[in-house]
């Protein structure tokens, strides 16, 4: 199988869909210090969003996978086809990887046109079945109307479109994302996330989605990894790895807003919860029982989307934790009002604009949060 | 104002820039890109000119190409007479002597290029060789026009080198710049002045347009990415 020439017609290019296979080592030089990148994982047909802080290594991963940085050793690997194998001595060159990827910054030629950008990578191509795919897949994306326009002229959105466009165009057997939405404002970012998720659809191959934010391993993905420092720390689908979080670290990525220190006080065996003292205030909290002892500590993960604000004192009510305390500010992001409030430790909550406004919030103010006992998570404090 | 000198000059600038044009584009390219350690030696080889005093530079071509050597010997015998004191001698000498203006400025813009978008180009399948005419020529055009005018209005001024390589044979290798020096030799003040004036104008409508074009260049493409 000639599998390494990389200019196939458009009928011959639809390979079977194959797994992405990587397990790489780098080590990569950075300001004084030698970060080392050891991964091991496996890419199916679908969306699979690669999760971690700015410093992870993500885009290492990605560059390693294009081909833009040679690995120390390891194998990444298409299905059969080896793009990289430290023992066997292979390193198929970038131009012949055949990858997609979208950059962080999308490098869209600032030169050329929209459609000169899409179709710069269809080569041994006619022209006319050229300009059929790219407007093809202008059509797809919506984004037709720009066909003219230079990169300098479109929105940060439109220049997602034509650079998700470029990279899909040439039918690529993987493609790698880049935080690719995290300049643009939520409702084009939901658009846009519609269309890729609807791309992939179309052309089943894995995908690799490099982000932080939690809104978007949610709405796109299917697997998550969780890259920390180098490393892997957590796989699975996204509600297995963020909605039972093990270590702080995939807590405070999947948006713990709240991480409090908590000493176990008492354990209510029969009905499956135990109370927690946080830290040196007196603020207890009841939570899910785990197999600990009374008087060690703890550490408790609540989202700030999980707790509810009250105005007076509530009464029967399921939940088990109310807490009086003061409203010490608000403050706006998007459309959520975050909310700081004194109860003895400071607790971040999440409102909409709506109930700021009816409820008159004002800090000073007298206010009660609730808490249910299973939205109170218990983090494991080993990478703490 | 000496007409006859004044063609040739604009010959020798012309031949020369055209030569000049096609042998940077490949050593602008090698030195904005290679990694090789000693490339160092070479930028300061062909940085040269720019602090040599061009006798230096000249008596240095006009040996190489004399009698004596083997390229003064080969074109000898393949054309019938010396090569110092040519038309071509001058060609030589100005190449070498102008080097510099029109690689520097190349080089420079070749490596300013976002290397990014080399990157993207490759992912998408492309060579290194079309990535150079389709992504690096066009986005250092301003770099182009500047060593390309650089080195045109840098052979229209050189003196030295001539002097030395050329002689003063009119018609061959008297250019305006030795005209100047044959009038204040023979004390015709009037035509040293005109032609002087000549050689300024040139320059200056040079440099002008250069600025010119730069700026308007600019302007047509914007920074795309503010990010």
């Amino acid at each position: 199988m000639a599998s390494t020439i990389p200019n196939v017609t458009a009928e011959t290019q639809r390979i079977a869909p194959a797994k992405l296979d990587v397990s790489i080592r780098a080590r990569i030089p950075t300001q004084g210090a030698l970060f080392e990148l050891d991964v091991d994982f496996v890419v199916e047909n679908g969306i699979t969003i690669l999760f971690g802080a700015s410093g992870a290594g993500k885009t290492t991963v990605l560059d390693s996978i294009a081909g833009l940085r040679t690995p120390e050793r390891g194998r990444i690997a298409v299905g059969k086809r080896a793009l990289f194998d430290y023992e066997r001595g292979i390193d198929v060159p970038v131009k012949a990887r055949k990858i997609g990827y979208v950059f962080q910054d999308l490098a869209l030629f600032p030169h050329l046109s929209v459609e000169a950008n899409i179709g710069y990578g269809l080569g041994a191509t006619s022209s006319e079945e050229r300009a059929h795919r790219v407007a093809h897949m202008m059509h797809s994306l919506d984004i037709f109307g720009l066909c003219h326009r230079h990169p300098g002229e479109l929105s940060g959105g439109e220049r997602q479109r034509v650079a998700l466009a470029r990279a899909l165009v040439v039918e690529p057997a993987v493609l790698l994302l880049d935080e690719p939405l995290a300049a643009l404002d939520l409702p084009v970012r939901m658009k846009i996330a519609d269309d890729l998720r609807r791309s992939i659809q179309k052309q089943p191959i894995p995908v690799i989605y490099v982000t932080h934010s939690r809104d978007e391993v949610f709405m796109l993905g299917e697997r998550l990894l969780v890259l920390e420092n180098g490393r892997l720390i957590a796989q699975g689908t996204p509600q297995e790895v963020m909605s039972a979080p093990q270590t702080e670290t995939v807590a405070q990525l999947a948006g713990f807003e709240n991480i409090f220190d908590a000493v176990v006080d008492s354990v209510h065996l029969e009905r499956g919860t135990m109370s927690c003292r946080i830290g040196a205030s007196s603020v207890e909290l009841e939570t899910p029982l785990v197999p600990v002892r009374i008087g060690s500590t703890m550490r408790v993960g609540i989202s700030a989307g999980d707790v509810l604000l009250s105005t007076y004192a509530p009464a029967g009510l399921s939940a088990r934790n109310i807490l009086p305390g003061r409203l010490l500010s608000l403050s706006q992001r998007d459309a959520i009002v975050v909310a700081k409030v004194d109860c003895g430790v400071e607790f971040s909550v999440h409102l909409t604009m709506s109930a700021r406004d009816s409820l008159q919030l004002k800090p000073e103010r007298q206010v009660w949060l609730i808490v249910k006992t299973h939205s109170c998570h218990l983090l494991d404090k080993r990478s703490g | 104002m000496n007409w006859q000198a004044f063609w040739l000059t604009m010959r020798l600038a012309t031949v020369v820039t055209l030569l000049l044009g096609i042998l940077s584009l490949p050593l602008a390219c090698w030195l904005a890109f290679s990694r090789w350690r000693w490339k160092f030696l070479v930028e300061a080889l062909v940085a040269l000119p720019i602090v040599l005093p061009p006798t230096v530079l000249g008596f240095y071509v006009l040996i190489a190409l004399g009698r004596e050597s083997p390229l003064g010997r080969w074109w000898q015998s393949l054309t019938g007479h010396t090569l110092a004191f040519t038309f071509e001698s001058l060609v030589i000498g100005s190449v070498l002597y102008s080097l510099p203006f029109a690689v520097q400025p190349f080089a420079s813009s070749f490596a300013a290029v976002d290397r990014r978008l080399l990157a993207a180009s490759a992912v998408l399948g492309r060579s290194g060789f079309y990535a150079f005419w389709k992504i690096i020529i066009p986005l250092s055009v301003p770099g182009l026009v500047t060593g390309v005018a650089l080195a045109f209005a840098h052979t229209v001024g050189e003196f030295g080198v001539v002097l030395m390589v050329g002689g003063n044979i009119p018609g061959v290798t008297r250019t305006l710049s030795i005209d100047i020096y044959d009038q204040v030799q023979s004390l015709d003040y009037v035509a040293a002045n005109s032609t002087a004036l000549v050689l300024a104008v040139i320059a200056f409508v040079l440099l002008s347009l250069v600025y010119s074009l730069n700026r308007r260049y600019r302007r047509l493409w914007p920074r795309p990415f503010p990010m």
